[in-house]
């Protein structure tokens, strides 16, 4: 099937009838992910400053309202189900939903709140066909035109954009749309599209894992932090960083509970109630940053926190580059230490 | 400029070689187009690495609090300006400190050249005073002075106010200007709260500017304690991110040395040196006073002589 990009406008409004309908919008110069109003809003093809995490676990998100009264104790939970469509993420943040999955929703725990949206959300995303210099993704296990994460994937074919549906609720919702199929020129377009997308970045990950394994207490970790300026720039951008902390807003008998992300780069992140802090400066952090995305992830859940979108490049103050940090590290001598 | 890297590095090999310091703190080559990085040469080897060009913009006075080693650092007319602003708060030991002054005439602001070009730029060439950007099917001429910092082409101080020694030329002198400031003062209450508004709507409280900032340095910020809690996190409120922004500026008077890396560092793009430039002039108006400029007086609020203009005491 293939959707014109002169009726996308339409189609958004048409799903707008009975979807919330999130796409990435200018938002006072900042590309982001917001619900739209009118599908002429949407600007597909531009990539998100904040990362689309933020639909299914926003920045900041009241859990529930309470308030004491002589009569007792009211609470008002805001699951928020709401069915959902959100279109244009790139495959790369597509694939860190499926990451993000494995925190939210595991034997231990299972987060209502992302749940509801999760369940409740279908993802359109739309491939790559010019990754940018800073894109590794095709060495985190992902691709311009990798299907992991997405209901539906889309291919920009010039005047129009091919339509994949790749789940069942992804069949679903294109089957809604009565689109016309795509005919045999469509299809090459979309294939020349997908073979030409260079990812030109390239990170060696193979044995990444285990050597982190042996490196915890390595003097690598003694110089790297050293330009890090210890904000979260590279934190709050990540598609895959999920750390949050919670905070109660009340004022006298009515308050409200909130979740916000937080962030291991940060002082306040570890500080014990004591005041004593186990990562007392940069090095502890930036480590743990690393260590968190390539190796404790990868012990429990089995895949790399990163999906290479290559934010936290783009946007760090002092130029951190994750990718010569990598190669740094699988270059490190690290001799009979064990971790 | 490639002149200059030598120069830097040649000085930094014989600092690092006669043991004058154990540190030298400046400019690496970057992973990415108009962009250098911070960098720290311990060794002479690692001296070779030094550079100096237009994207060397980090204010790296950041890296020198309370040093243990002797340390020399590369810096700009900001930098040092922002050196002798913590010299005066016992953050600085300048015993302990050398100071390898560059004059500098600005340096190139990556969202400007990007906005010129329209799409990523994958490669970067300056020859004199023009600068050719290239991408995927792109390549444009600029003059580069058109594509430095706000801040830097209304900076007046590109000359290092304190140093050791000077490499390069001096620069010529600027007049310093507040236009955006005046334009802002300008407008009435209501469009500067909205815009304020607009600014802080984007701000996602990575505290990237904070942490960018030489002279923002409590050990314990108010935003980051927990008990008390003196204001909530909520990223999308923007009157608690104005609260955060107006409270670190203020925490800034007399002391901001105008170097604008709060911007530069934030990722969101909001104008934040509209705010510090803002308490720039005001301190300057109220107190005929700028920030660090001159190493042997006192800093501004804990200074009083009767010649300040001090307009809010008069009368006309």
């Amino acid at each position: 099937m293939i959707i014109k990009k002169s009726e996308i406008a339409g189609l958004l409004d048409q799903l707008a009838k009975e979807y919330r309908v999130y796409a990435p919008v200018d938002e006072n110069g900042n590309i982001a992910f917001k619900a739209i109003k009118e599908g002429a809003e949407a600007k597909l093809g531009e990539n998100s400053k904040k990362p689309p995490k933020e639909i299914l676990f926003p920045q900041s998100e009241e859990l529930f309202n309470y308030s004491v009264n002589q009569e007792g104790l009211r609470m008002d939970s805001k699951v928020d189900d709401t069915k959902s469509v959100a279109i244009g993420l790139r495959p790369c943040d597509a694939k860190s939903i499926m990451l993000l999955d494995n925190v939210f929703s595991n034997d231990q725990y299972q987060d209502v709140y992302y749940l509801a949206r999760r369940d409740n959300t279908v993802i359109v995303s739309l491939g790559c066909n010019r990754p940018s210099g800073t894109c590794f993704c095709t060495s985190v296990n992902s691709g311009p035109f990798d299907t992991d994460g997405s209901d539906v994937l889309l291919t920009d074919i010039g005047e129009a954009y091919l339509v994949e549906a790749i789940t069942e609720q992804g069949k679903e919702l294109v089957g809604k749309l009565n689109l016309p199929e795509a005919d045999a020129e469509a299809k090459a377009l979309a294939e020349k599209a997908k073979a030409s997308a260079t990812v030109a970045s390239e990170v060696d990950l193979a044995g990444l894992k285990e050597k982190l394994d042996g490196m915890f207490t390595h003097e690598y970790w003694d110089k790297l932090h050293e330009k890090c300026i210890g904000c979260a720039a590279c934190t709050y951008l990540c598609p895959t960083c999920h750390c949050f902390d919670i905070e109660d807003d009340a004022k006298d008998c009515e308050g409200c509970r909130v979740r916000n992300w937080d962030a291991c780069m940060f002082p306040l992140f570890t500080l014990h109630g004591s005041g004593h802090n186990p990562r007392t400066s940069g090095k502890e952090r930036f480590r743990q940053r690393v260590m968190h995305k390539f190796n404790y992830f990868v012990d429990r859940y089995n895949a790399t926190a990163c999906v290479g979108c290559g934010r936290c490049i783009k946007n760090c103050p002092v130029n951190m580059d994750i990718r010569q940090v990598l190669a740094e590290i699988k270059a490190q001598d690290t001799g009979s230490e064990v971790g | 400029m490639q002149n200059l890297s030598k120069v830097i590095q040649d000085t930094a090999k014989k600092l690092l070689e006669e043991k004058k310091v154990d540190l030298v703190v400046g400019f690496a080559q970057g992973s990415l187009p108009l962009r250098s990085t911070p960098y720290f040469a311990r060794t002479v080897d690692q001296a070779a690495n030094l550079i100096w060009d237009e994207y060397c913009e980090n204010n790296l006075t950041n890296y020198l609090r309370k040093r243990e080693e002797k340390v020399a650092v590369v810096a700009k007319g900001c930098d040092t300006r922002s050196i002798v602003a913590l010299m005066k708060e016992n953050q600085i030991d300048r015993e302990k400190l050398y100071i390898i002054g560059v004059p500098c005439q600005g340096m190139i602001d990556r969202k400007k050249a990007s906005k010129l070009v329209g799409g990523e730029i994958l490669e970067a060439e300056i020859n004199g005073e023009e600068i050719t950007l290239k991408g995927n099917g792109f390549e444009q001429k600029a003059p580069k002075a058109e594509l430095y910092y706000d801040t830097c082409i209304r900076c007046a101080y590109g000359n290092p106010v304190i140093y050791d020694e000077l490499v390069g030329e001096e620069v010529a002198a600027k007049e310093l200007s507040f236009a955006e400031v005046e334009e802002f003062e300008a407008k009435s209450a209501e469009e500067r709260a909205s815009f304020l508004a607009q600014e802080m709507e984007k701000c996602i409280r990575c505290y990237a500017c904070r942490n960018a900032c030489p002279t923002c340095y409590c050990p314990e910020c108010f935003v980051d304690t927990s008990s008390p809690q003196w204001i909530s996190k909520r990223a999308y409120s923007a009157k608690d991110n104005l609260i955060f922004q107006g409270v670190r500026v203020f925490h800034q008077l007399g002391r901001c040395a105008d170097c604008g890396a709060c911007e530069r560092a934030c990722p969101m793009g909001i104008k934040l040196s509209l705010l510090t430039r803002k308490g720039v002039k005001d301190v300057k108006e109220t107190f005929g006073y700028e920030a660090g400029l001159n190493p042997d007086d006192k800093p501004v609020l804990n200074d009083f002589t009767p010649d300040d203009p001090q307009p809010f005491l008069m009368k006309e």
